[in-house]
Parts: structure tokens; sequence; C-alpha cells
């Protein structure tokens, strides 16, 4: 007995990962154990650094989109919105209204499509694997969506700055409207699946438990945060892109533990659905794209001619010189916002997303940094994770939905 | 600026009168630049007052002028946010390189990871910090990339073939 006891004292050192199904990518973590217990833990990361930040430096502003697609892969929407955010907020530009709310609606539904595959993957590491097939049944009709209005499915780049790339296509809020139908009875064979599931209810109850005053501590924001209880989304607490117009509330947890977490992130997805209903709904006519010709390249017909400025669509003629000039302005030299620093920050599915841009005047950003969420978020697995079980780290690190493309960028 | 921005500088004035250097602003956005010494005492000030409540800090990224010839050249930004006003105000600190920042991680915890990123990519020492290493690039990779006077493009590439090196030798070599 006293040699089991001995033994189980004695502190082993173990790698998890970069290479482990539950790390969700490459992320190594430095187990220090008592037995099975936990008692250190260290993140090691940055084995997906590509240096995007550095890249952004040689680009100019418009062709930093199609990288930041690449860095939370699994909301590219929500990653575009930030940065053309950030650099409207330099240039001082305000999209019309319907821009704004293609931008809205596409993102809740980016934001429906990241949760979906937490949850899949959630369900998956604790042993629930048909919940992830059903997951990934929901998410791929987003996808579709996506491929539909702008022809990619995951590094969509559609928001620009100024507005879109495109308008909607045609009949594709009908589609969104058969989403919409069938997504919460579907959300609802989810909850069938796991809330009441003993195995889950003791897979997650009171795992992971971090206090609000701890997780602000350590930066931790998103619905991570809003699990503990505290009440902040950078939608209502700072709308931007007229988030202001829509209503939903923000659900939050009480007990900051694993399984207040999951159960804010299916809330979200009802109220991401709601916002989605309204934004077709209140869908505004008008133009999608800032009334601004230095930074917005002019609009195409369908042929692909260039049309100019104010002209009516309709009238059809041969190609605007005017037009065809600026298009190959913006797109060989670019537009030079004036000098200074901005910060913008998003609400994505993992949390408060910013960019600090600081501009020197040319027509490339001089620094952009990314303030990823997930990246943030990782400093808290190890207060989350001391003093529980190896088994049970998978199913924190899968609660705080990291995403290493973010985290290490 | 709006009222609670006012406030905020009002009370780092009278309570630092020595340490605020300059005020910047910019799209609605308050940076202050403080004096390196006194960072961890200005952020620990916002972030303990009852009235302001900075306790998040919610992103700390470095900055490096020298392409802007801007002296000293190094910038740290400190990005701080109330979820009580739902505020933000940023401080910035200025250093010359190989000058070091006194560290904010007792103050923040969530400054750890920061500064290791910005020690890492841009080779600004934090004092005081308890686990100072590099967080994104190998450990022994030399430099600091996002740096503007890193040198850009000159990784050879691991594989290349040629046929001109194939068929006449020698004939490609000093292209490199």
């Amino acid at each position: 007995m006293a040699f089991v006891e001995e033994r189980t004292k004695e502190r082993m050192v173990i790698n998890m990962g970069p290479q482990h199904p539950s790390t969700h990518g490459v992320l190594r973590l430095e187990l220090e154990l008592e037995g099975e217990i936990v008692r250190a833990l260290r993140p090691h990361i940055g084995y997906l650094h590509t240096g995007m930040e550095k890249t952004a430096e040689s680009k100019k502003y418009i062709q930093v989109i199609p990288i930041l697609d690449r860095t939370d892969y699994l909301s590219p929407m929500i990653n575009n919105l930030g940065y053309c955010l950030a650099v409207e907020k330099l240039l001082d530009i305000e999209v019309p209204p319907r821009g704004q709310f293609i931008r809205v609606m596409l993102c809740e539904l980016n934001r429906i499509a990241s949760h979906l595959v937490w949850l899949g993957t959630h369900a998956m590491d604790i042993g629930a694997v048909s919940v992830f097939l059903y997951c990934f049944r929901e998410r791929e009709k987003i996808l579709d969506l996506f491929e539909e209005v702008c022809g990619a499915r995951m590094t969509v780049s559609y928001f620009r700055i100024g507005g879109l790339s495109d308008d909607l296509p045609e009949g594709f809020t009908e589609k969104v409207w058969t989403f919409l139908r069938e997504f919460p009875a579907r959300l609802q064979e989810y909850e069938d699946l796991l809330t009441k599931n003993p195995i889950w209810l003791k897979r997650t109850r009171g795992i992971g438990v971090i206090s609000a005053e701890d997780a602000i501590n350590l930066g931790l924001t998103g619905p991570s945060l809003r699990a503990c209880g505290v009440k902040w989304d950078l939608r209502k607490a700072n709308p931007y892109s007229g988030y202001e117009n829509f209503r939903f509330f923000i659900p939050t947890g009480t007990h900051g533990d694993v399984y207040d977490r999951y159960l804010v992130r299916l809330e979200e997805m009802r109220q991401s659905r709601e916002i989605v209903r309204q934004a077709i709904e209140n869908l505004p006519d008008g133009p999608y794209n800032a009334d601004r010709p230095d930074v917005v390249p002019p609009p195409k017909d369908q042929e692909g001619k260039l049309l100019a400025y104010g002209r009516d669509p309709e009238i059809q003629g041969p190609e605007d010189m005017e037009a065809l000039i600026r298009h190959f302005k913006i797109w060989t030299e670019g537009f030079r916002p004036p000098k200074g620093a901005v910060y913008q920050a998003v609400e994505a599915p993992k949390g408060e997303l910013g960019y600090y841009i600081v501009s020197d005047g040319s027509a490339k950003p001089y620094r952009m940094h990314i303030r990823g969420p997930s990246f943030v978020n990782l400093q808290a697995l190890e207060r989350m994770c001391v003093g529980h079980m190896v088994a049970d780290v998978v199913a924190i690190i899968a609660s705080i939905d990291p995403v290493m493309g973010e985290v290490d960028r | 600026m709006n009222p609670i921005q006012a406030r905020t500088l009002e009370k780092v004035a009278r309570e630092f009168p020595d340490a605020i250097l300059e005020v910047e602003e910019f799209r609605g956005q308050v940076t202050i630049r403080v004096r390196k010494e006194r960072i961890r005492e200005v952020c620990r000030f916002l972030r303990d007052d009852p009235e302001l409540e900075y306790k998040l800090l919610s992103d700390l990224c470095g900055v490096d002028y020298w392409g802007m010839g801007l002296k000293p050249r190094f910038g740290v930004i400190y990005n701080l946010y109330s979820l009580k006003t739902y505020q933000r105000i940023f401080l910035e600190v200025r250093v010359e390189e190989g000058e070091g920042v006194p560290s904010v991680t007792s103050v923040f915890a969530t400054a750890n990871f920061h500064e290791r990123e910005v020690y890492d990519l841009f080779g600004i020492p934090f004092e005081g910090h308890p686990d100072l290493r590099r967080i994104l690039l190998p450990e022994d990779w030399e430099g600091h990339p996002l740096r503007k006077d890193y040198p850009l493009g000159y990784e050879p590439p691991e594989f290349s073939f040629s046929f001109r090196t194939f068929r006449e030798p020698g004939v490609g070599q000093e292209e490199g």
C-alpha cells in the first residue's frame, strides 16, 4: 500500500500533442501528472506559425483579406468583418444599411457553423461520435450557402473594405429560410442526445471550473467568459455593423464549468438564428457598398462590364472609361488611409477578435496585429485543468474551442 | 473624447502627474503615452479604480516605428477595457532597442502570453516576467521577424532542382 502511494506521489511529465486528435490541431501540452491527476500544464504553441502579421505588412489593404480567412478558418466571415471594420474606421467609411445587414446575416450563419464544429468535435472527444455526424450535416448546409454567395466554402473573402464583393444572388433568402425553418428541430435533436445524457453530465458538470474574476484577469472572452456569469458581449456592449438594430439576448451561465459553456453556446446558436431571421425579414434595399469611389471598385454588370458610378445599371452602354481607370487604380495602387492607429474588436465565436492597425499613410498597413481570442483563451487552460484527470483535459480543451490557425497566426 | 475617456485621462493625470508624456486622439480612440517606469502602477491604478474598472487587458502588442523614423524606436501598446463602462483606453510605452519594459503580468495575468509574443517577435525584454521565452518561433530562431529591419526572403529553398545545373555542372552554382 505504501509502495502504491509513493508511486502515485511521483510526478510524471508527459506530452500531449502536437499530434493528438483531441487537441484540435497542433497544440502541444506539457502535463505534469501525479497518477492520473494533472498538477501543472504548460501549453506549447507555434507549430502553425506562418507570420501572417508580417505578411500583411507587404500587402495592400485589400490583399490582406484572403490571409485572414485562414486565421480562424472556422469563422472566415467574422475575421473578414473585423478587419474590414478596422480599415473602414481608419478611412472613416460607413457601409450602407443593406451591406451591414448582409454582413450581419452571414456572420451569424458563420457563428452557427463554427459552434456546430465545436459541438461536434467536443462531443466526439468525450465519446459521442454520432453527434459529430449530425453537426456536420447542418454545417454543410451553411457552407453551401456561403458557396452560393461567393463561390468559396471556407476561404470566403466576401466582405470588402467599404462593403461586399457582390450582392446576394437571386433566391438566396429563400434558401436561408429553408435552413432556418429546419434548424430549431435539428438543434433539439442534439439537445436530446446530450443535455440530459447522464454520461455527458458526468463528464462535463463541475469540470474545468473558473471564477469570473480569474477569467477576466486571464483575459478570457466570449462564451467561455459568459459561462462564468459575466454578461458581456461586444455585439451589445459596443455595437458594430448595425447590431444595435437587432433584438437578441446574451445567454450566461452560473458555474463556469464545461457544461455551462456547452449550454451558453447552444443558446447562442438559437440567438444567432433569431438574428439571421430578423436580418432577412428587414433586409433593406439600396446600395450595399459605401459611396467612396477611391476605395470601392466600380460595379460590374452581368457580363463583367464596368459600370459608371451613379448610372442606372439597366442602361447598357459601352464600357465606362472613368470606371475602368478607377478600377485599374484601385487594384494596382490601392488607397492611402491617413496616418494613425485604430483598434476594432468584434465578437467572434470564440471571443473578442480585434485588429490593431497602424497606418503610416501608405497603401499597405504599417503594422497589423491580430488579437485572436483562441490565443488568449488558451492561457486559462492551466487554471481550468489543474486538479482534474487527464481525460478531463480533453473535455476542457474542447470547451474553450481553440483554433490553432488563430493561436499561431 | 467622450466623458469617460476624459475622466480617465484626468484621473491618471492627477494620480501620476509626471508619468504622462503625450496624449493622442484618433477616430475616437485615446492613447496615453506614459513613462515606462510607471506603466505597472498606471495599469494597477486603472484596474483598481472603483469608478473606471479597467479590469480586462484586452490586448498588448508591439509596434516597430523604425520605418516611420520615430524615436524611440519600439512602442508597446496596452489595450485596457472596462467591463463596467464598456470603454477602451490605450496606453503606450516607447523604448529604444535593447531597453526593457516592466512586465504587467503581476497586474493582469493575461499579459503573460502577450509579452512573450512581443519579446519573441520584436525582441523587447520584459522585466519581471515569470517565464520569458519565445512563444511562436522555435527556441533557436535568430532575430525578431516583426522588426522592420528583419531581412525578407533570404531563406534558401529546401529543395530546388534546375535542369541547367543538372546538365552543365557548375553553371547554376553562382546563381545560388
